[in-house]
């Protein structure tokens, strides 16, 4: 199990969000607001959670790359490994 | 109880009390906010109600209370703010107050008339102080002119010297000379002059002297007089009768004549009793001016007191008008609507207000079962009481329904953040929500239109920020430029020999190269781990890439916001405990959208996970076209095996639901209705009554006749409005890809064209310049990026809440509930 970015930063993500949404719920005290905030913190982990997944997984196996003017590519060769 | 979910349970009650106590307890239940009366005189006009004159007494102490108000602010004197929760008085107190307001309004006016009219004797007085100081030369003049009797004539049309005085000789006594003189001298308006010395020179053929001269504006004549520039005139004619003409030419442009004594002594005397006149005024108008500002500070300090009381016995006699009043007069019967958890709040109220009263029966509640639909209520807190708000104003939940607040307390900031997503403009909204939330209290005395929408929606854009910031991370947009913090996927190096095709002489011959993916070590394997990679801000394709992810984005938020909305009315369903409408509309409805767009996802997802040669990637949009076409040649590339088969049961499987949609439910009501109409007609020969149930089962056949015609309409129109709604709607949430590439694209060309145009410059100004372009870069970021933006795309996150999710459950039929509630009177009226 070669622990690639790709699979830490998902579980990463996968178990934080999953404890914003399905763990702390279970400690909002009692009183007149937990049902709001309880909807509050679910529908945010999902959100956010979908949306993070959405953006990762479009460049998981990307079909052409970027198209990079020559100085940025002359640029690039020395300052990025 | 979770209350915000559903609107709270009401209940019907029936209050009884005695009319002394009506007061007390009303304003008691008007302290407390909870109760709504209903009218229980619907078909009485205005006019015709009980208190209605009683209504109208107040209504004139409010205007005579305005009229005070008015009188303060011209005065400038500060009404103080009165705090304390003073009692409601009853009837009598009534009577008081109304005699208070009265005599205080005739005083006022009365001092008021009499300002005025000292005002313009003063006025009437320093016009003759300026025309006696001033006639002294003219009559000189005059003088000189008649020792020499000279025919004045020729020089008298217009000569204006600077020092002019003009003085006014008696009519009846003529100068010594010749030339028999007189004259008549006043005060006319500076503009009608001209037009005044040509009328005269029409009328005596230039016979005459006239004398004029501006009355110097001193700084009292101007605060009493105001800006008006008059002069002092003076004409000296020959004969006496002429002077009626002349009279009348001046009444004509509405100069004031005033009489000036012949000779010096008079003039002089006249002069002195003038200013002491004066002086006497002055003092007068200053004393009435003092005793106008103590009557109205006076009353100032009680106004706001008197208003909030006045308000309040408006607002009970008007609830008494809905009240019905017993014919004996001694009890009151009312009722209203009280959500069942604060009956007892409400019982203690009225417990208390008959107490203060004095009256020894205490009111009876009655709860009463009704057939009426309560109001609805939802209540809120101030950081929900925005979101609830944005929710009516589409339309108030019916009775019990689920209420859509509580997760568009989420879903709304969310959507807005995907059409906005620009970190730093979400940093700046944020921090802009964080200042209004801090300052609200202040902030509210502005009381302008614009201020009271931004404080009331203060925590909606505090949200809204917040999700900016988070969406604009994942963009990776700030001010349009993009973070590098984990380290881009994409490497130039491994394009260039050995491993791929590019030379050093190739960045010489081509201006723009692209990266291939599929040469190895050219893509790292592992995507960026949050948010979209920074190599794209470089890019010059970067909008292809961006266009097909946020589109994407864009259809699978659409299709999971628009299944929570149908989920939700399967909660409603279940509430009202319509089981059979589970089977025949939410199951066909989930299953057709499932099968259709739940398949898209599915296809986008699966595309996006699997590796595929770019030449041969199917485009979705096609496959999802074909599939709906049934359009399967060979030459098409499919993604996986078993697509077909897969594809062709469920787009049958949909339709298939369509007919279930449109025919089952009004099939099965049609069913259910015979199976009554036979058993009416079983039952018919062992009734013994069988005229009347013929005759109720013709009455049923008429009404049955109707409404099955109206069931079908119905479910017809639900039918195609939710299958073409199906496609119209995820359409439609194409628009948070439309926002956003409008947002980035805006946000860029900034950047470009004005800040990176100043940082550019190498020059020594190159500084100053940057200061006056950073300037105009925030002050346009603010108003076009923040300002703009965030209203369009507040708008249409509204609107795809209000479109698009709610018409998948919600019905929002109701109406407010409306509760006598005293805190919200006074503050409307702040």
């Amino acid at each position: 199990m070669a622990a690639t970015t790709f699979v830490i930063a998902m579980s990463v993500m996968t178990l934080l969000w999953g404890l914003i949404g399905g763990v702390i719920p279970w400690f909002i005290p009692k009183g007149p607001n937990r049902g709001v905030i309880v909807t509050m913190l679910v529908l945010t982990a999902v959100c956010c959670y979908l949306f993070w997944l959405i953006a990762i997984l479009s460049q998981l196996n990307p079909l052409f790359g970027p198209v990079l003017s020559n100085d940025t590519i002359w640029y690039l060769y020395y300052h990025w490994q | 109880m979770s209350s915000l979910f559903r609107s709270e349970e009401m209940c019907l009650v029936q209050l009884f009390f005695q009319t002394e106590s009506a007061h007390n307890c009303i304003s008691e239940l008007g302290h407390l906010g909870l109760v709504q009366f209903k009218d229980l005189n619907p078909s009485a006009t205005a006019f015709q109600r009980r208190f209605v004159k009683e209504v109208k007494k107040c209504e004139e102490m409010e205007r005579i209370l305005r009229y005070l108000e008015k009188e303060m602010v011209k005065s400038n004197i500060v009404i103080a703010a009165t705090k304390e929760k003073e009692m409601v008085p009853c009837a009598r107190d009534v009577l008081e107050l109304e005699s208070t307001f009265e005599k205080l309004e005739q005083e006022l006016r009365e001092i008021n008339r009499n300002h005025a009219t000292l005002r313009q004797n003063l006025i009437e007085l320093m016009d003759i102080d300026s025309l006696l100081r001033m006639t002294e030369d003219f009559f000189e003049e005059a003088e000189s002119l008649l020792t020499y009797s000279e025919p004045p004539s020729e020089d008298s049309v217009s000569m204006t010297v600077s020092s002019h005085i003009t003085s006014r000789r008696n009519s009846n006594s003529s100068t010594s000379g010749a030339l028999h003189l007189s004259f008549v001298a006043g005060v006319i308006k500076q503009e009608r002059f001209p037009a005044f010395e040509k009328v005269l020179w029409r009328l005596f053929h230039g016979n005459f002297v006239l004398r004029h001269a501006e009355i110097q504006a001193t700084e009292e004549l101007q605060a009493v007089r105001g800006a008006v520039k008059k002069d002092v005139f003076i004409i000296f004619v020959q004969g006496d009768h002429v002077r009626e003409k002349i009279r009348k030419v001046c009444e004509g442009f509405r100069a004031s004549l005033y009489s000036c004594p012949k000779t010096l002594y008079e003039r002089k005397q006249m002069s002195n009793s003038v200013m002491t006149q004066m002086e006497d005024l002055r003092m007068i108008l200053r004393r009435t001016e003092e005793y106008r500002a103590g009557v109205l500070t006076r009353a100032a300090e009680h106004v706001q007191e008197w208003g909030s009381k006045v308000k309040k016995m408006k607002a009970i006699y008007y609830t008494l008008n809905l009240c019905n009043i017993d014919i004996t007069q001694k009890l009151i019967v009312a009722e209203i609507w009280c959500p069942v958890s604060d009956l007892a709040v409400v019982q203690n109220a009225l417990i208390k207000g008959s107490e203060q009263s004095g009256s020894s029966v205490t009111p009876v509640l009655n709860r009463i079962q009704t057939q009426q639909t309560p109001p609805t209520f939802n209540r809120t807190n101030t950081f929900t009481e925005g979101f609830q708000a944005i929710i009516d104003a589409y339309g108030v939940g019916t009775y019990q329904e689920i209420n859509p607040a509580p997760c568009t307390i989420v879903t709304f900031p969310f959507l807005f953040a995907v059409m906005f997503g620009d970190c730093g403009h979400g940093l700046v909204m944020t921090l802009f929500a964080v200042w209004v939330i801090s300052q609200a209290e202040s902030l509210r005395k502005w009381k302008n239109e614009v201020t009271d929408v931004v404080i009331g929606g203060r925590y909606i854009i505090l949200l809204m920020g917040m999700f900016s910031i988070y969406t604009g991370l994942i963009y990776n947009d700030c001010f349009s430029k993009s973070f590098n913090i984990f380290g881009s996927s994409w490497c130039v190096r491994p394009m260039f020999h050995p491993h791929g095709p590019w030379q050093n002489e190739t960045l010489h011959e081509y201006h723009h190269l692209q990266l291939n993916p599929s040469v190895p070590g050219v893509y790292s394997g592992d995507p960026y781990v949050f948010g979209i990679d920074p190599v794209w801000n470089i890019a010059s394709n970067k909008l292809s890439f961006l266009n097909s992810f946020k589109m994407k984005m864009s259809v699978i938020l659409g299709v999971s916001h628009m299944l929570f909305g149908v989920t939700l009315s399967l909660v409603n369903f279940v509430h009202f405990r319509k089981f059979q409408d589970i089977f025949l509309q939410f199951v066909p409805q989930l299953i057709f959208m499932l099968s259709l767009f739940g398949y898209l996802i599915f296809l986008i997802l699966y595309k996006w996970c699997i590796t595929l040669r770019s030449e041969t990637a199917p485009s979705i949009l096609l496959l999802f076209i074909n599939m709906m076409l049934f359009d399967y040649q060979s030459e098409h590339v499919l993604l996986y095996g078993g697509q077909k088969g897969l594809q062709i049961f469920l787009v049958l499987t949909a339709v298939l639901m369509v007919p279930v949609l449109l025919l089952v439910k009004p099939f099965l009501i049609y069913r259910t209705r015979m199976k009554t109409r036979h058993q009416v007609f079983g039952n018919n020969p062992n009734d013994q009554h069988g005229t009347d149930t013929r005759s109720s089962f013709s009455h049923h056949q008429k009404d049955e006749m109707v409404s099955m015609g109206d069931i079908s309409v119905y479910q017809a129109i639900h039918t195609v409005e939710f299958c073409l709604g199906c496609i119209s709607n995820t359409a439609s949430y194409l628009r948070l890809w439309a926002l956003s590439l409008a947002h980035a694209e805006l946000s860029e060309v900034l950047w470009r064209m004005v800040l990176q145009v100043g940082l550019k410059i190498s020059s020594g100004m190159g500084s100053l310049m940057l200061v006056v372009l950073f300037a105009a870069f925030a002050v346009l970021t603010v108003t076009i990026l923040l300002v703009m933006e965030g209203l369009s795309a507040f708008l249409h996150a509204l609107r795809l809440h209000w479109v698009e999710f709610q018409n998948k459950f919600y019905e929002g039929s109701g109406y407010k509930f409306t509760p006598l509630s005293f805190d919200s009177l006074l503050k409307t009226q702040q």
